[in-house]
């Protein structure tokens, strides 16, 4: 039965009812718990925005509260991985992985090619990723492309309760090493998901908008700017599909590629630097697969290539808008006015 | 019937002997091939460090994981890797332990517990204590190893594990296994403290510096931490003082050696001519026991060059295969 519940609650549940259902789940983090140790009440925190809230009172020491040593837990817990258990591990902050990105590049992601295929890590890394929080440029970026880029790596990203719920549970069935970003300016936003538990495959992204002028394609936060752009467009006439990835790797091409066939235009929205990103990945990919179908040149709209400013003005110029968005389907539709 | 005052049976002390100089003649054959030009990228050989590997791994079966370095071959060997399976890797082989797509630094045996040597220095720290923290949740009695040189001890790493698997009592032990050099720069140099001991009491773990070309000391001293961590009394750390026999890789011409250091480590340090003396010296074994161990290890490193040497290369297919278990 399917009742409103916000992005964080329902990434809570996800982990509660996979606890529930596979003993070798544990959670590994720094404050994930909160008070461990301290003279006060266990469960203080419940993580640092309190997203695993109460799983303590559930599990127990299952939970496990981390020194702040992201290399050692983070190793930690790939290494619990390679040994038969599924760990999930939270970073806090995506930016945090400047720390421990040895374990996540060059040992999670490559023990099984370099070992001929003999080894399976189960493990997920979530953290928090995104700007608009007034966190500044270490607790803010869109580290995305990163990840995706380094084979063996699965890269998600949710854009609603729904989608955070059902993603993360496949996460953590998922054979492989999932690094699962959560937008932490979504972790409010309410929609309908269902009390028990489903998976959503990796891989397959959701046409959030149908419409025949445009494609845009987007992922996290900014998908829900996209569908703000295409509702001022609907009102000058320009229909826009919007696409949510949901999953960066792997990524469903076969529907961006299928959606840009019958719109011939095209628009990426990434909350990323612009050089090597996941626009630019998208952009390229159709440019070399659908390039008949294309009836403008593909249009990107990024963050800018500056770190995350502090002071709110700046910072909401730097995140993609609604605005820009819809000026960037202007440049692929000839007759569209700016909104 | 000569009495034994060796704390190991005589089948115990030939098996000791049987793997160190299966490493011996494993490394010293990789120093001839390689000079040969025939075995691609680079190898970093154990020689001279064999007592370490074998005296701590006797200690451990396959539920215990050990987590490896780049100078690895050694700790493969002692924990029971097939011999054949790791040369055909280090040519490069699909009938290598890893396909051939791993090569000397990677080699791994999940199923044996040999988590993978590993390219990245002071990595295998924070695997290990996963590994050690999996062995705690299923309650199985199994321990960790993780092995690092004394370059490899100055990375934080290592030092961020050491604290973790103290907080968590985790049965992890840390093994230095301290030649002396990282790659080319002296121990002294490199690092702050005299002893290793110090740096272990820093994060509230025993530990323990025995002379690693001594079989003897580093079984006993590895056997009665191993137990203690088996047995929940948590981790320590095992200080092997020792001897590297070649470079820090093939092809390294040591200038950073003193003159005639290797000859002398060879002359008066080496694990195996000490073994072989205190065996044969109490009677416990005859000096043609262990001619016949030679000649046996001999005949097995031969035929596992010529095996690698004559095994299929990977196919084109294997470049894609394997990244992901599904994508």
């Amino acid at each position: 039965m399917a009742r409103k519940i916000s992005y964080k609650q329902a990434i809570n549940e996800a982990l509660d009812l996979e606890m529930r259902r596979d003993p070798t789940v544990i959670l590994l983090g720094e404050d994930i718990v909160g008070g461990s140790g301290a003279p006060g009440e266990m469960d203080a925190w419940g993580g640092v925005l309190g997203v695993t809230k109460g799983l303590y009172a559930k599990h127990g020491n299952r939970l496990m509260d981390t020194p702040l040593s992201e290399s050692a837990y983070i190793g930690a817990a790939i290494g619990a991985a390679a040994c038969g258990m599924r760990p999930v591990a939270e970073l806090m902050f995506l930016d945090f992985m400047g720390v421990c990105f040895d374990q996540i590049l060059n040992q999670a992601a490559k023990f099984k090619y370099m070992f001929g295929g003999k080894a399976k890590t189960p493990v997920v890394i979530r953290a928090m990723v995104g700007a608009g929080f007034r966190a500044a440029a270490q607790h803010s970026q869109m580290l995305t492309p990163l990840f995706t880029h380094i084979p063996g790596l699965k890269v998600v990203c949710p854009s609603n309760a729904y989608d955070a719920k059902g993603l993360l549970i496949q996460s953590i069935r998922d054979d492989d090493p999932v690094i699962f970003c959560e937008h932490k300016n979504l972790y409010g936003l309410e929609t309908d998901v269902p009390a028990e538990s489903y998976a959503i495959p990796f891989g397959e992204a959701n046409v959030v908008r149908e419409g025949k002028d445009v494609t845009i394609v987007s992922y996290g936060l900014t998908v829900h700017r996209a569908l703000a752009a295409a509702e001022t467009l609907a009102r000058t006439g320009i229909q826009a599909e919007v696409i949510d990835l949901r999953t960066l790797s792997p990524i469903d091409w076969d529907t961006v590629i299928e959606s840009v066939e019958a719109t011939g235009r095209l628009v990426v929205v990434d909350e990323a630097h612009p050089r090597c990103s996941i626009a630019c990945d998208v952009a390229a990919y159709v440019a070399q697969n659908a390039f008949g179908a294309l009836k403008a040149a593909p249009q990107m709209v990024t963050a800018p290539h500056t770190p995350v400013p502090f002071s709110p003005v700046l910072e909401d110029l730097y995140i993609p808008s609604a605005d820009a968005i819809a000026a960037a389907v202007g440049k692929t539709v000839p007759h569209a006015r700016a909104a | 019937m000569t009495n034994n005052p060796f704390p190991l049976p005589k089948d115990d002390l030939l098996q000791a002997y049987r793997t160190m100089r299966t490493i011996r003649e494993f490394e010293e054959r990789l120093h001839v091939e390689f000079a040969k030009g025939d075995i691609p990228g680079f190898v970093h050989l154990y020689a001279g460090e064999e007592a370490c590997a074998t005296g701590i791994m006797m200690h451990l079966s396959d539920i215990d994981r050990i987590a490896s370095t780049h100078r690895g071959h050694g700790h493969c060997i002692a924990k029971g890797v097939d011999v054949h399976a790791m040369m055909a890797e280090i040519y490069g082989k699909v009938t290598g332990s890893c396909r051939g797509k791993g090569g000397s630094m990677h080699i791994a045996d999940l199923s044996k517990g040999m988590m993978g040597a590993n390219g990245i220095l002071g990595a295998g720290a924070p695997l290990i204590c996963g590994a050690a923290l999996a062995a705690k949740f299923r309650g199985d009695g199994g321990v960790g190893i993780t092995f690092f040189g004394d370059g490899a001890s100055n990375q934080g790493t290592v030092l961020e594990s050491m604290n973790l698997a103290a907080i968590w009592n985790l049965p992890v032990i840390f093994v230095v296994e301290n030649n002396g050099y990282a790659e080319s720069t002296s121990v002294e140099y490199a690092t702050g403290v005299d002893s290793y001991v110090d740096r272990a009491a820093g994060f509230g773990l025993p530990g323990v510096t025995v002379d690693g070309t001594d079989f003897f000391a580093v079984h006993e001293a590895a056997g009665e931490i191993i137990r203690r961590a088996r047995e929940g009394g948590g981790p320590a750390l095992l200080e092997c003082k020792m001897v590297r026999f070649f470079g820090h890789f093939e092809g390294d011409a040591q200038t950073y050696k003193a003159k005639g250091e290797n000859d002398a480590n060879r002359a008066s340090r080496d694990c195996l001519t000490l073994f072989a003396n205190r065996v044969t010296a109490a009677g416990v074994i005859g000096d043609a026991e262990l001619r016949v161990i030679d000649r046996e290890v001999a005949a097995l490193i031969d035929d596992a060059v010529a095996s690698a040497k004559g095994a299929p290369l990977p196919h084109a297919g294997e470049l894609t295969t394997d990244v992901y278990v599904s994508y």
